[in-house]
């Protein structure tokens, strides 16, 4: 077939197309099937480059005809193809969501251009994902962060508007970083291609140069995926953007930085120099253990449930990075593993927060009395989220911190896998919170009676399929598992 | 003197420091983007001197010339100038809509107009 040939540019141009379409056509509902189409397009080609690359190996593209490392190549080994497979699934599942929720929270006359800028993010992630040139990276990533600045200030609240200009201070200041340091790169080397790169690299490690690109990539990127003590933006822009666009940021644009910091980390530098020379994996350990406790302390005084999940998250890419600093094949996997399982949770749980919006109109916790009750399925959504994120036998959650607490005793640091325990306990007082208040406390607080108000199906569906995906992956994890491997494999062995 | 010959990567540092530095320490919303504007040209003019080469031309085959210029850090940054740009005009557009809703520019004053959760 001549057309899985292009897959790689092809899942790319397919929203990035259809983005201006949607403006063109206006309508809010052939906007929305417009973006639905490309969504899902670009999620069956994702999968279908995941099948190809875990059969046959990775999956060099050169765009226009120019080979690397002249021209751009979009190159899909085991890590990125299941990146891939998860943005693409998520952009997928939130576009259902979008229609109902973006119809309540932004309205039909302004609908088209929440559509275009979802399909122009998306675009960006997905080739943040599948490039194998470092100075296209930055060009997607650009792509991606502008367009997700544009879907923040849509949010309802005025506040949402300043939080979408920090986030594009600190976005900017974070891509210029990047910048600086592919420069820096490209003065040491000539090249920008990733794979030319980490061999021109080999034998340079005592330069100065590669010492300062090393540590600007770095930060410029960590700002890009929240990583604390940079994550002041995250919990402003996650709780006051739309619903939909909290749900499909929170699962997938920090997972994307973290997948580029893999990328910088493992396949340009190299395990050895940069875990080796440079002091990474204590700075890490340390910054992702701040995290895991600080953001997980901050998200249980919160009092709005969205900007509770915002903090959470970033504890939980604080699991991430933990993984990742250990620099074994067991820790990475732990590492992607969470990304992949993460991204369902808080995606699933996102969205159940984007159901109690559309019905209550609050995702403040004092509205959520009686929830049990008026939303069940609602509500039973978020409990099998919030176990999850706790880490509950049977969940998704369960699987990556055993993996982690795993690649924590491999390298012998038992406290870190106490220190791992400890934190979880955190996320069970958040979570029980929340919990508490939907099931044991009344609405209101007179004895009204309690009217049953629960979601429509169009939004109830889409939260459902992440929660059954994050339950299933709790219980089956031959694909999530496997496919980690593969990609810590991959990563490790380029090195 | 080596120092002064490469008196353009000064010129990158002093901007680069400068720009970062009206970024976090202005509480106006326009000057903290123009802030980032100095510190995104700072790169720009980085990427610049490093393409070029001593006695090099423009990289156009002519007769005579046998040094060039190389012409790809400066077309890459035409692509982070396109995007400078869009940023910018973005953030300018956040800040007309932050003044429609809030009144104000100010940092400080903003901080105080949205009651507290």
């Amino acid at each position: 077939m001549i057309a899985s040939v292009h897959f790689p540019i092809l899942q790319i141009v397919l929203p990035l197309l259809l983005a201006p379409v949607c403006v063109l056509l206006r309508g809010a509902r052939l906007a929305w099937f417009t973006a639905l189409t490309a969504s899902w397009g670009a999620f069956g080609i994702a999968v279908a480059l995941l099948y190809d690359v875990l059969a046959g190996g990775p999956v060099s593209y050169a765009v226009g005809g120019w080979n690397a490392p002249w021209g751009i190549e979009l190159r899909v080994d085991a890590a990125n193809a299941f990146v891939l497979t998860i943005v693409a699934g998520i952009g997928a599942v939130v576009m259902i969501f979008a229609r109902k929720s973006v119809e309540h929270e932004i309205g039909d006359s302004r609908a088209y251009l929440f559509y275009s800028a979802y399909l122009l993010c998306l675009a960006g992630l997905l080739g943040v994902t599948v490039t194998g040139d470092a100075f296209n990276l930055f060009v997607f990533l650009e792509i991606s962060s502008l367009s997700s600045y544009v879907l923040i200030s849509l949010g309802k609240d005025r506040r949402a508007l300043y939080a979408a200009y920090q986030y594009l201070i600190l976005g900017t200041i974070g891509a210029t970083f990047y910048l600086i340091g592919v420069g820096l790169l490209y003065q040491v080397t000539g090249t920008l291609n990733m794979m030319d790169l980490a061999q021109r690299i080999g034998g340079q490690e005592d330069l100065r140069g590669v010492h300062v690109a090393f540590a600007f990539l770095t930060v410029g990127i960590s700002l890009k995926l929240a990583l604390f003590p940079l994550h002041f933006w995250l919990p402003n822009a996650y709780a006051y953007a739309p619903s939909a666009v909290t749900g499909f940021m929170a699962a997938t644009a920090t997972k994307v930085s973290v997948y580029v910091l893999l990328r910088v980390f493992f396949t340009i530098f190299g395990v050895d120099f940069s875990f080796g020379q440079m002091p990474l994996g204590e700075i890490l350990m340390i910054l992702a253990v701040a995290a895991m406790f600080a953001a997980s302390t901050v998200a249980i005084f919160q009092n709005d449930v969205k900007r509770m999940l915002a903090y959470s998250s970033v504890a939980q890419i604080g699991y991430i990075v933990l993984g990742i600093g250990m620099a074994s094949v067991t820790g990475v996997q732990a590492g992607v593993l969470h990304l992949f399982n993460h991204a369902l949770i808080k995606g699933g749980l996102f969205l159940a927060m984007g159901c109690i919006a559309y019905s209550i109109g609050s995702t403040h916790i004092r509205d959520l009395g009686g929830l049990g009750k008026r939303m069940p399925w609602t509500a039973a959504a978020f409990v099998a989220g919030g176990f999850g994120l706790i880490g509950i036998p049977m969940t998704a959650g369960f699987v990556s911190k055993w993996y982690l607490v795993l690649a924590a005793l491999e390298q012998g640091w038992w406290w870190i896998a106490v220190l791992i325990l400890l934190s979880s306990l955190l996320a069970v007082l958040y979570v029980w919170k929340v919990v508490e208040r939907m099931y044991f406390q009344p609405a209101g607080g007179t004895g009204e009676t309690v009217e049953r108000a629960e979601a429509p199906l169009g939004l109830l569906i889409p939260t459902w399929i992440l929660i059954v995906a994050s339950i299933w992956f709790g219980i089956d994890t031959r694909l999530s598992a496997g496919a980690a491997l593969e990609a810590a494999k991959t990563l490790l062995g380029a090195g | 003197m080596e120092a002064f010959g490469l008196y353009n990567y000064w010129i990158v540092i002093f901007l680069m420091m400068s720009g970062f530095y009206v970024v976090i320490a202005r509480g106006n919303l326009v000057k903290k983007l123009v802030g980032l504007n100095i510190f995104q040209a700072s790169v720009f003019v980085f990427y610049i001197s490093m393409g070029k080469v001593a006695g090099g031309t423009a990289p156009i085959i002519a007769e005579g010339v046998e040094t060039y210029s190389n012409p790809l850090p400066h077309v890459l940054i035409l692509t982070a100038i396109v995007v400078g740009v869009a940023t910018t005009a973005l953030g300018l557009s956040l800040v007309v809509r932050i003044n429609e809703e809030y009144g104000t520019v100010e940092e400080e004053e903003l901080a105080g107009k949205d009651p507290a959760e």
